[in-house]
């Protein structure tokens, strides 16, 4: 077990921030390695600032350390300036706890949330001397291993993984490694790599690619067929039945520069039903399972002492929605030793007075802005995305917020959303004028930020059969937007780059046949896909010509219901019937509450998974109109029609 | 109660900015449950303040930093913190001595005239040697560098008080660890703080002209941060200091 720390030091003065090189972390641990032991190198394919927050990766570290026959180390994607040096030198990429070399582990696990990070995965795995084509992997070449949100269609990255995870990884994990640990005991040999994969194959939630036969006729997908009889028609996600049998991080990563979420996070339930029909997160994260607040508390004090952070986020889809927010917020008590009480923030704010009031309650000192995400600029549209939220709700949650003293808000929405239409997307600027002129009431500094993003139809959602809209297209609705905010209104507009959600939108839903579009960016040069200095749509365009395949195909056009769609043999729990249906009900501005609170709609996941809900309370929390049994038809707006 | 604390910076954790080691500090008080007076006002904030910023990948032997306690709200056990803190810091974060100050005395920035460096050069003994006696044999010494974001030509030469390689007295007080790690020519430098003082860097451009300073600069290391009281000139905290007589008559001599 070489470090590699000797050849790296000499380096680290001559780069930018050298600090996210060193690990050091307060949780790292010091990995001892073994022959019997099965080694996963944890990467995140973006820098260390943006990966270290990241509770997924956070969690599976900690409970591989915990096994005896598994040890893990974690890496990052060196900026630029390490990599061109690390390259000049022959320097593989490393893990950041022991400067061990990335092609000495056994797996090498991405962790994917988003797609425009592939050409990372690749470039990491080249800097790693690892062959960035699964087929030419030697027997001596770690599997590599993707998993998280993107990891749903991993059909874009076939050709250069071994492995993808479905779902959550707390379990799977232990049974991968038991697997692993067979084939590596058993001295790797030649041609032992097809006979773990194989294996590999059988574990519930683990999807082998090379063992699939896709078949195109023209553009299209026409089947995708298991190679063998043991190898599983359909691979449906792992789900973690009770969160609180789960209570990691139990040592949260507290890094010693500064990073994006710099506070301890705590996960207070995972999925949501809110059914909110572009987001991708709510529909394949499902059934509800909250963590026990009494848990929660613990985790909470614990996590603090250990980090000495003085904030906590509270994290989850929607907080608000948890059903023992109020039981854990009253729990906090000040620290006589620290400065007063930790500060509680709230990500994700649910659109209501409520939330206000809870965010009132939490937050301790400045009170820069708030944000909230209404999604769409009219109720008709917001019918459409089953984002179910009156005006009322938002002028009351602003107004709530600016008597409350603060003074700005951000308001998120989304553009290029199906049935659009230039009065929706105008309503975007008359809503965020409405509430400037609700909180100047309150003080003449009130501002609004509008954040504008180009929708993306993702896989495992009621819109993946929806055309995207292109470049041209979303650029004009974004300038809608912005001619239709009056100068001084106290309205500021940002937006998201269109081109960039066009090259999101090839991977997002593209086949197998997009990998070499994908590498061909990263060859050319276009690493760092996230970061705006580095994006270049050209490449992802030339790419694409330069494969003979068509950008509208996979991007802007509408799919039919009898479509296969590359995603197909890949499950996550919903019924493709439910899928559609909403697809359906949402082109006739049909909404549909939240099932926590309402009988099934039986969307499949809990019927498939012999699942349920855990929710602590059996009644809706207070606020919001969105399935909480409250009068969705207040405020004079076109009532919603339920599907029954 | 103010209390001045003195802790090493060694190893891996160089790499670390001010920045980050300000935040860590924040962490490791938390962690330990001391009371730190935190500042009114909308953001309250601990009340620490440092001493001067030690450059990134520069090691120290000691780094100075002032804390206030409330310890109405809880008593704190000054010999004690060493100990307490030490564990909660990183590898290589060591706390070396702990002292109460007395409310109301200078900070540590003005109260640190001088520091001593060891730098380990890349380049062999003898050409150094020359070029340090012409350098310190001079009365000017010009050298073009950033500050501020301009670039502009300063004289350098009042800030150089000393400079030689390092004797083997010198290499007594450092860390067997460092010295086995160190690869280069040592060389030692003492260096003002006042006024348009020097950085280790900039000594290596005005030895060896023209060169990336951290293309030939293996390691850089600051042993000493010399404070100036009317009757001697001491380091705080009873750090061993190497030449501490030598250096007194410098000092306070000038």
């Amino acid at each position: 077990m070489t470090s590699l720390w000797p050849r790296v030091e000499p380096l680290l003065a001559r780069v930018r921030k050298p600090a996210r090189y060193i690990g050091c972390e307060d949780g790292a641990v010091v990995p001892v390695h073994g022959r019997s032991k099965v080694a996963w190198l944890l990467a995140y394919p973006d820098v260390y600032e943006v990966g270290l927050p990241n509770q997924g990766l956070q969690i599976l570290y900690e409970i591989l350390n915990e096994r005896d026959d598994a040890v893990a180390e974690r890496t990052y994607a060196p900026w630029v300036d390490l990599e061109a040096l690390m390259r000049e030198r022959g320097i593989p990429l490393f893990s950041v706890d022991a400067h061990r070399a990335a092609g000495d582990f056994d797996l090498i696990a991405f962790n994917l949330s988003a797609e425009l990070v592939y050409t990372n995965v690749l470039n990491m795995l080249d800097l790693a001397g690892v062959p960035v084509h699964a087929a030419r992997r030697r027997p001596e070449d770690p599997l590599v291993v993707i998993g998280g949100h993107a990891a749903f269609n991993p059909e874009p990255l076939a050709d250069f993984i071994d492995l993808a995870v479905l779902g959550e990884g707390e379990e799977v994990i232990g049974e991968i490694t038991e697997i692993v640990r067979e084939w590596k005991v058993g001295g790797r040999t030649e041609g032992s790599r097809q006979t773990v994969l194989r294996a590999l194959a059988q574990v519930p939630g683990v999807y082998v690619p090379s063992l699939y036969d896709v078949v195109y006729e023209g553009e299209r997908t026409v089947s995708i067929e298991p190679k063998f009889d043991d190898v599983p028609r359909l691979v449906t996600k792992r789900t973690v039945a009770d969160l609180g049998r789960w209570d990691y991080p139990r040592r949260p990563l507290a890094p010693l520069t500064e990073v994006v979420h710099d506070r301890l996070a705590v996960e207070v339930f995972r999925g949501c039903t809110r059914g909110c029909r572009f987001c991708q997160a709510g529909m394949i994260t499902r059934p509800v399972r909250e963590r026990p607040a009494e848990q929660v508390r613990t985790m909470i004090t614990e996590g603090l002492r250990r980090t000495g952070y003085n904030e906590v986020s509270l994290t989850s889809l929607s907080t608000a929605d948890f059903s023992g927010i109020e039981q854990v917020v009253s729990g906090i008590v000040p620290d006589p030793t620290a400065c007063g009480a930790p500060t509680i923030s709230l990500p994700s704010l649910r659109v209501d007075a409520f939330t206000v009031g809870l965010a009132d309650k939490v937050s301790s000192g400045r009170r820069s802005g708030l944000t909230f995400a209404p999604e769409a600029g009219t109720w008709r549209l917001r019918t459409v995305i089953n984002k179910l939220i009156t005006e009322e709700d938002l002028y009351g949650a602003v107004e709530s917020a600016f008597s409350s003293g603060w003074s700005r808000a951000k308001l998120y929405f989304l553009t290029g959303l199906p049935t659009e239409t230039d009065d929706d997307t105008r309503g975007i600027a008359e809503l965020a004028a409405g509430c400037v002129r609700v909180g100047r009431q309150h003080t003449k500094r009130a501002s609004v930020t509008v954040s504008v993003g180009g929708f993306v139809p993702k896989p495992h959602t009621p819109f993946q059969w929806f055309g995207q809209n292109g470049v041209e297209e979303l650029q004009r609705k974004i300038n809608l937007v912005r001619g239709a905010v009056g100068k001084g209104s106290g309205v500021q507009v940002k937006w998201h780059d269109p081109r960039a959600s066009l090259a999101e939108g090839l991977a997002s839903r593209g086949d197998r046949r997009m990998g070499a579009v994908i590498e061909r960016v990263w060859r050319n040069g276009g690493t760092f896909q996230e970061w705006s200095e580095f994006f270049d749509l050209e490449r992802w365009t030339d790419a694409v010509a330069a494969e003979g395949l068509d950008t509208d195909w996979y991007v802007t056009r509408h799919r039919t219901e009898d479509e296969l769609l590359p995603w197909e043999h890949l499950s996550a729990g919903l019924h493709r019937d439910f899928l559609w249906q909403d697809w359906r009900a949402a082109l006739d501005e049909h909404g549909l509450p939240d099932c926590r609170w309402t009988p099934c709609y039986d969307c499949g996941v809990c019927t498939g998974d012999g699942l349920e809900h855990i929710v602590a309370s059996p009644v809706p929390p207070a606020g919001g109109s969105q399935g909480t049994g409250q009068d969705l038809s207040r405020g004079g707006e076109v009532p919603v029609k339920v599907r029954t | 109660m103010k209390v001045r604390i003195a802790y090493s910076k060694l190893g891996k954790v160089r790499f670390l900015g001010h920045l980050d080691m300000a935040r860590l500090w924040e962490r490791a008080f938390r962690k330990a449950g001391l009371p730190v007076a935190v500042s009114t006002g909308f953001t309250p904030r601990q009340k620490l303040s440092f001493g001067l910023a030690l450059p990134t990948a520069a090691e120290s032997l000691v780094e100075l930093l002032e804390v206030t306690f409330d310890t109405e709200r809880v008593d704190v056990e000054v010999q004690d913190l060493p100990s307490r803190l030490s564990g909660l810091l990183p590898e290589g974060i060591v706390v070396v001595g702990a002292a109460m100050v007395e409310a109301g005395s200078v900070s540590l920035q003005e109260d640190v005239t001088a520091t001593t460096w060891v730098l380990s050069i890349d380049h062999p003994a003898p050409e150094l040697a020359t070029r340090i006696a012409s350098v310190m044999g001079a009365a000017e010494c010009w050298l073009e560098r950033e500050r501020k974001g301009e670039r502009r030509r300063d004289d350098v030469r009042p800030g150089l008080l000393g400079l030689e390689i390092a004797s083997p007295t010198c290499l007594l007080g450092l860390p067997s660890e460092w010295k086995a790690s160190a690869t280069g020519t040592l060389v030692e430098a003492t260096l003002t703080t006042a006024g348009r003082g020097i950085r280790p860097t900039e000594v290596v451009e005005v030895l060896l002209p023209g060169v990336q300073p951290w293309d030939v600069l293996d390691r850089v290391l600051r042993t000493t941060q010399w404070i100036e009281r009317p009757e001697a000139t001491c380091a705080p905290f009873g750090v061993r200091i190497r030449k501490e007589l030598d250096n007194e008559r410098q000092l306070t001599g000038r």
